[in-house]
């Protein structure tokens, strides 16, 4: 297993994101977080609707952060579909033990 | 090691201890999960016979009082052996069993690979297990768990046991389950040799596959549940205590969420050893080799959605019992699918009645047992009834010991000449298939009937109305117990004296079957390049 | 086996065909681990969603008690460090190993802020009598609010939020030191000379657990901050 001293080395065709992208993406990545806070200064004009709107953006960031950071953009359908199966049954489990749980007092005196 | 030198294989590669506890070898690190998963085995074993011997008469008899004043003082020592039995079995014996073992020997060798994808990751895992089980084995020297391996709230939250250290262990036995489906996974997916096709796979690789994903998926959830269990114990955070608006049934979904998939973990991986030994041993080409593929990938997917079933007197809701009900029926579906192939692949075959194919016809009438007891308790109101009595302990030891034990034990036979490069005793074999087979049965088809009668279960003791058909169990427990030591005897036979194991045995047309007995260290001579699917025999 | 063979700069284990092969296989062990990862933080996101559904007030309460400001430099924190992060990566495709050991200073350092900064909200929490579930101390808390004139708590159950805040935070937390730990080793290997533009899988690794550590904490802070 010994790790000489390497000589020339040919590069392989590993995908390179360039600067530019990294720079942009964080950029809009702090923009958002200040926009998340502009709205949450507004929480009470936006009223039910600011969770909404703060997920949303907090969507929008993690979109950014998996595309061009964790390079999922340029990543196999193999390992997105991984990647996407853990977040679909998180969805399987909230929306079956919220459905017990909601509907526990659905149907009183029963049992 | 390039060319490896005649009569050179992977057991004598290199010579002692070390070399084994250091090796990134799979097939070295499938015999070390063989020997602890069977001193796992021996040890959950004993607590089984324990009980049962606990059981043999009520506590009102003179023989009952003797038997129970000797093993266990109160109900407080036998809930404690029952923990055990249970999370041994679970955590230690049948999760990892099959895929950790088999997968790991056979799983690179039937693809055509040199190694699983992640070598030493590999060799992690079952340092992972042994970290968990000597966690969890350390509990029974301190104070001693008594939850019942499902570690329900609010009871986990307030018992004086080392619930926490236990909860610790199961949390690395679980990393360690996660590693090995991971390494499974990457595996199918990047290592299959030129032309071996996923179509193309033997069904065990598809059903360690199936079984890798639901180990991936399901695994991280009773991690954090069990984490939450912990923090629950150490800084009461009520999330589970009704104390401050928690919701103990809520534990309940989050434990079988995790709990109800690994159930197919230990099924899956024995119904792939079923394919294989059935096709081998009846000499015919597997009948619907698709449809079996992908019922192992249906069972994966349904079973995310039928947790529900476990909790039908939980206190969950009425309209999710009824949801939950309906979804655990479609479970039967793949599952039937599997068994009318396998029975129309015995049809017009050359069936040779050897002990591997004994255990494979065990299982499939066991199995069908505990699968269709599965379906009734399935229905809600007949739930209502059986939940929480010996019904549906003799179901799961159905499925569990009738179905993947009696696999496990077919694997062994069918591969050991492979693994070890010995033949054994097939008459000793035999032996401890009847063995075991009559007493499974004798021991467990009476607590379908005591299950009916109401008997509860996980009690020290009962009414004397019961005393007849608990008699007639514990014997069977002991004719499996007997059953059992026959196959370890005929295993310590067969490594110490038996004959020099052929390369191919039994005639079958899996790719492990093209490598010498034992393998070499690199598995194949020849990297193979495959042509035809796995069981092309006619 | 894991003999490996060193091939245009990349150490090839000999089960692998070739260096692509390996890269290929490693990165899908690493998007499958991601995935547990996912899936363990997700299970503490699903038991906050269902009991904020249940006591929305006792959340709202609970959040009051967050200093968003602190949270809201956090996560700047966090989002740089993703960046240095990925230029780590990005300097090592290019050959330019000393920026990409600076670059991967800096995500340390970022991490360390955060983590300087989460202490002091935890020790602040702990003055008010602030602890998760049981340990609350209502009595202590209740005197604070009302020495600098604020209503004193009303939900009786407020233990719970804390739990979650406890338990979600801290594990994230831990996951922090813990990336914190595997660029530490990325560094070494590095500044050895391990790493080249053929060969960073082990940075590619990290810099994935790195993200997620960034991605969790996208959604804990408008969770446990904002929204309450």
């Amino acid at each position: 297993m010994g790790h000489g001293h390497h000589k020339a080395i040919t590069p392989d065709e590993h995908h390179i994101t360039p600067l530019s992208v990294y720079l942009k993406v964080a950029g809009a990545l702090f923009a958002l977080t200040f926009l998340t806070v502009g709205a949450h200064a507004i929480h009470h004009v936006l009223g039910s609707a600011a969770p909404l709107v703060a997920f949303a953006i907090a969507g929008v960031k993690a979109f950014l952060v998996m595309a061009y950071f964790m390079h999922l953009k340029y990543e196999s359908i193999e390992n997105r579909v991984v990647f996407a199966l853990g977040f679909i049954f998180l969805i399987v489990l909230f929306v079956i033990s919220i459905t017990d749980i909601l509907s526990r007092q659905l149907i009183p005196g029963v049992l | 090691m390039g060319n490896a030198a005649h009569g050179s294989n992977y057991i004598n590669a290199e010579k002692g201890l070390m070399s084994w506890l250091t090796s990134l070898d799979h097939k070295r690190i499938g015999i070390l999960y063989f020997v602890t998963i069977l001193f796992f085995f021996l040890v959950g074993g004993t607590f089984a016979l324990l009980l049962r011997l606990e059981l043999f008469a009520p506590n009102v008899n003179a023989a009952g009082q003797a038997v129970a004043g000797a093993i266990f003082k109160n109900g407080d020592t036998y809930n404690q052996a029952l923990t055990y039995h249970g999370a041994i079995m679970v955590f230690m014996v049948i999760v990892p069993g099959i895929p950790a073992i088999f997968g790991n020997f056979f799983l690179p060798l039937q693809i055509g690979a040199k190694d699983v994808a992640f070598p030493k990751l590999n060799l992690a895992s079952w340092y992972m297990l042994m970290i968990g089980a000597t966690m969890a084995i350390a509990t029974m020297f301190l104070n001693k768990v008594d939850t019942g391996w499902t570690f329900y709230t609010p009871y986990s939250i307030r018992s004086s046991g080392s619930v926490s250290l236990m909860v610790a262990a199961v949390f690395i036995m679980g990393m360690s389950s996660v590693f090995t489906g991971l390494n499974m996974i990457a595996t199918i997916h990047k290592l299959r040799a030129p032309g071996m096709t996923f179509h193309r796979m033997p069904l065990f690789c598809w059903a360690i596959y199936s079984t890798s994903i639901l180990q991936v998926l399901a695994t991280p959830i009773l991690a954090i549940t069990l984490l939450l269990l912990a923090m629950e114990r150490v800084f009461g955070v009520g999330i589970f205590d009704p104390k401050l608006g928690g919701d103990p049934v809520l534990f309940q979904h989050f434990f079988w969420f995790y709990s109800h998939p690994a159930v197919y973990i230990m099924i899956l991986p024995a119904m792939g050893v079923i394919s294989e030994l059935l096709t081998t041993y009846s000499k015919k080409t597997i009948f619907g080799y698709t449809a079996i593929a992908y019922s192992s990938l249906g069972i994966a997917g349904v079973s995310f959605f039928v947790w529900g079933h476990h909790m039908y007197v939980s206190g969950q809701s009425e309209l999710a019992g009824v949801i939950f009900s309906f979804l655990t029926m479609l479970v039967g579906v793949p599952t039937a699918i599997k068994m009318f192939n396998w029975l129309a692949t015995l049809y017009k075959g050359s069936i040779e009645f050897t002990a591997s194919m004994l255990y494979a016809m065990g299982f499939m009438f066991l199995f069908v047992i505990g699968g269709v007891t599965g379906i009734m308790l399935a229905v809600l109101p007949i739930d209502v009834h059986f939940h929480d009595t010996y019904f549906v302990v003799a179901h799961f030891h159905y499925v569990m010991v009738g179905g993947t034990l009696m696999a496990l034990m077919g694997a062994i036979y069918h591969w050991f000449p492979k693994m070890f490069g010995k033949m054994y005793n097939e008459g000793m074999a035999r032996a401890s298939f009847v063995f075991v087979f009559i007493g499974f049965n004798v021991t467990f088809f009476p607590q379908f009937i005591l299950g009916g009668m109401g008997m509860p279960r996980r009690y020290f003791d009962y009414i004397p109305a019961y005393e007849q058909l608990n008699k007639i169990s514990t014997v069977g427990s002991w004719l499996i117990g007997i059953g059992f030591i026959i196959g370890l005897i005929s295993i310590i036979q067969a490594l110490r004296s038996g004959a020099k194991a052929p390369a191919n045995p039994w005639g079958s047309k899996t790719l492990e079957w093209h490598t010498e007995s034992p393998p070499i260290t690199h598995n194949f001579s020849h990297e193979p390049h495959v042509t035809e699917g796995p069981y092309e025999y006619k | 086996m894991s003999t490996s063979k060193m091939i245009n700069g990349v150490p090839v284990q000999e089960h692998f065909r070739n260096a692509h092969h390996q890269f290929d296989t490693a990165k899908m062990g690493i998007w499958l681990f991601m995935v547990t990862e996912i899936l363990m933080f997700g299970g503490l996101f699903v038991g906050y969603a269902i009991f904020h559904m249940m006591y929305p007030e006792m959340f709202s309460e609970g959040a009051s008690f967050l200093d968003w400001k602190l949270g809201f430099i956090n996560t700047l924190v966090l989002i740089f460090s993703s960046l240095t992060m990925a230029l780590g990566i990005y300097y090592t495709q290019i050959n330019q190993i000393k920026k990409a050991v600076i670059a991967l200073v800096i995500t340390i350092v970022c991490g360390a802020i955060f983590m300087v900064i989460k202490y002091f909200e935890y020790t602040h929490k702990f003055h008010m009598g602030i602890y998760p579930g049981n340990l609350l101390d209502l009595a202590k808390l209740n005197e604070h609010l009302t020495t600098v004139g604020l209503p004193t708590i009303k939900s009786t159950n407020l233990g719970m939020y804390f739990g979650f805040y406890f338990c979600m935070s801290g594990l994230h937390g831990i996951h922090v030191i813990l990336g914190m730990g595997l660029i530490s080793w990325c560094i070494f290997r590095a500044v050895r000379g391990d790493f080249n533009p053929n060969y960073y899988t082990a940075m590619e690794g990290v810099g994935i657990f790195w993200h997620i550590v960034d991605l969790v904490w996208i959604f804990l802070f408008p969770l446990l901050y904002l929204v309450g």
